[in-house]
């Protein structure tokens, strides 16, 4: 998680991302944001995220992206 | 009129077959039983699409038979596969279950690339062939060649739009994102419905196919609803953008005189036409559906409210850009290619530079595959190039924008500012669109230059000449801008996150004194300020011929 949260923190470091729960919803992360955040987790953490979990739901916080990261890491 | 005459009168949403046929299909719905709903809806939607020509359907049918199969393929070795990864699951570690989910998603996407090819080589066939071929004859005359004939291949009637349908729901199947329907009449519905076949919305399956087979019972809100947006939809057909048409052709159509002021003109004045076309046809297909207890996507969201062009784009044909954010943009830009190329150009050109260079490539590349969906013309690419441009020198400026913020922390929430980034907003996007109206991008440019090179033009537009040379006279003017007056004050009206068309029907449809005066009145001014009639040719919807 510490992991994803600094990732995050390189886009935006004035964002508490441990209790923003509207990233995409409020427009904090924008395609170019949520493009960098694939890249970065497939080259730091070897995880692949397929354009279809691209939804807002899995982008709004960093509870819920790790939540995804974690479930494309097990299946 | 001939039958011939009638039959082809059907597909123009304008015509008055077409609205006896639209009263015939919504009367009759109706009075069907549920489960019958869909057959008849099938049966009007591919009557529709013939009356237009017959050879239209053999194309509509292979589109529609090519992602059938495939996605029902797709769907069943989907389900192999997840039955042998269960049966396997305790056998493997989690490196060899990644591998074994990796080759079968390969076999999958296989099935998915032969639908894609087919469908995409089918509309490039059709579309661009001799767009091609006149860019190659014009090489070839280089070295003397005779110019090469174009071959005037059938286009069918909203090929664009139907491959785009079609495409997105075999995509949807290979990721699991909707289940692949095993009656190809069901899917075929789904495909061909004609209230949206024509010019969209880009329905999704998952969201609209389980109406379409089985459509509620439309109470008096679904009929009353969509009756008011249907006439909203002509109001703003008939009276607004056949009106304003008249100056645009006025203008397009001599160019070499028309320019300076006229051009300015052009920009203000073509904004209203492509927004009372495309927003009125799509108030029509959606009002037209609702009576019959279908609620289609909403394709539009109050456009010229948008402060920039990224919100322009979130709010204009809405399900065009998501369909090219969700199958074009987003898987390529985070496909392994992009990733190698993101790494590459961190390691030699920089942090910013590396991470920003597959989501700009991915931009530039998706705007020009949006341009030319549009259109097979230089007009088109150069349209997409543009908006895309656009949109990254936007993003390169946000921390000019973030200073200028900082400095003044008001600006966001004051109403001048935000007037000023709508009036901008409006303007570059109109400036841009004009090249929908000019014969080539040369004639374009020249004539947007001459805005600012030709400032004698703007006495014209005070002493009288101008309204000779436009074409409408001094009463079609005032009732244009009482329209588009109307058309903004319901635009500002309501709940801004819901689209201006909603907010002309909905609230209206439980009152229903208020409900009979606005329809009256809709029709009343659609009767006798609308452009039709004897002697008068409607123009045909812009975004028909996409």
């Amino acid at each position: 998680m510490n992991q994803l949260i600094d990732i995050l923190h390189s886009l935006h470091p004035d964002v508490d991302f441990v209790t923003e729960t509207g990233l995409v919803e409020n427009g904090i992360l924008n395609s170019l944001d949520i493009v960098t955040i694939i890249t970065e987790v497939s080259v730091c953490m070897d995880v692949q995220i397929p354009a279809e979990e691209i939804l807002p739901e899995n982008f709004d916080s960093a509870a819920a992206l790790w939540a995804l990261v974690e479930r494309l890491d097990e299946a | 009129m001939s039958f011939a005459a009638i039959r082809e009168a059907v597909t123009h949403f304008s015509s008055l077959t077409f609205l006896l046929f639209a009263a015939v299909v919504v009367l009759v719905c109706r009075l069907l039983p549920k489960r019958a709903r869909w057959v008849w809806l099938l049966a009007a939607s591919l009557a529709f699409y013939a009356a237009g020509d017959w050879w239209y359907l053999p194309f509509l049918a292979a589109s529609v038979l090519s992602t059938w199969g495939l996605a029902l393929l797709i769907g069943k070795q989907a389900a192999r596969d997840e039955a042998a990864l269960t049966a396997a699951r305790s056998t493997l570690s989690k490196d060899e279950r990644k591998a074994l989910k990796a080759s079968q998603k390969k076999k999958r996407a296989r099935l998915l690339w032969v639908g894609l090819v087919f469908n995409f080589g089918l509309l490039c066939v059709l579309k661009y062939t001799d767009f091609v071929l006149e860019g190659v004859s014009g090489i070839a005359s280089l070295w003397g060649a005779g110019p090469i004939r174009p071959l005037d291949l059938i286009l069918p009637l909203g090929i664009s739009y139907y491959t785009f349908r079609s495409t997105a729901y075999l995509i949807d199947v290979f990721r699991g994102k909707t289940e692949a329907q095993p009656n190809p009449a069901r899917y075929a519905l789904f495909i061909s419905f004609f209230p949206a076949v024509v010019q969209g919305p880009i329905c999704r399956y998952n969201e609209t196919a389980a109406q379409l087979l089985e459509p509620r019972d439309a109470d008096w809100t679904d009929f009353s609803a969509g009756l008011l947006r249907l006439l909203w939809g002509y109001f703003k057909k008939l009276v607004v953008a056949d009106t304003a048409m008249t100056a645009v052709r006025a203008i397009v159509s001599d160019p070499e005189r028309l320019n300076g002021a006229y051009a300015a003109v052009l920009i203000v004045v073509y904004s209203a036409v492509i927004y009372g076309d495309f927003t009125g046809g799509m108030d029509i297909s959606l009002g037209l559906s609702r009576m019959m207890g279908i609620t289609l996507t909403e394709n539009f969201n109050r456009p010229f409210s948008s402060v920039s062009t990224e919100e322009y784009w979130n709010r204009w044909h809405i399900t065009m850009g998501s369909y090219f954010t969700d199958y074009v943009f987003y898987p390529m830009s985070i496909s392994k290619p992009m990733q190698r190329l993101t790494v590459w150009g961190r390691a030699r050109l920089g942090n910013g530079i590396g991470m920003r260079l597959p989501v700009y490539l991915a931009t530039i590349i998706t705007w020009f595959l949006t341009g030319l969906w549009h259109g097979a013309s230089w007009n088109f690419i150069v349209w997409g190039l543009l908006n895309g441009a656009v949109i990254l020198i936007s993003r390169e400026c946000k921390p000019l924008y973030a200073r200028f913020h900082k400095r003044f922390p008001g600006a966001k929430e004051n109403r001048f500012y935000q007037a000023f980034c709508r009036v901008r907003t409006f303007l570059l996007m109109g400036a841009i669109r004009s090249l929908d109206c000019y014969r080539d991008v040369g004639v374009t440019f020249r004539a947007f230059g001459s805005i600012f090179t030709r400032p004698g033009t703007y006495a014209e537009l005070f002493n009288g000449q101008a309204l000779e040379a436009l074409g409408l006279p001094v009463a079609s003017w005032i009732m244009l801008l009482a329209a588009v007056v109307v058309l903004w004050l319901v635009g500002r009206a309501g709940d801004r996150k819901k689209p201006a068309g909603w907010q002309v029907a909905e609230p209206l449809s439980d009152k229903p004194l208020r409900w009979a005066l606005v329809c009256g009145a809709l029709l009343l001014v659609i009767l006798l300020a609308g452009q039709y009639g004897i002697g008068f040719d409607a123009s045909d919807f812009i975004y028909n011929r996409f």
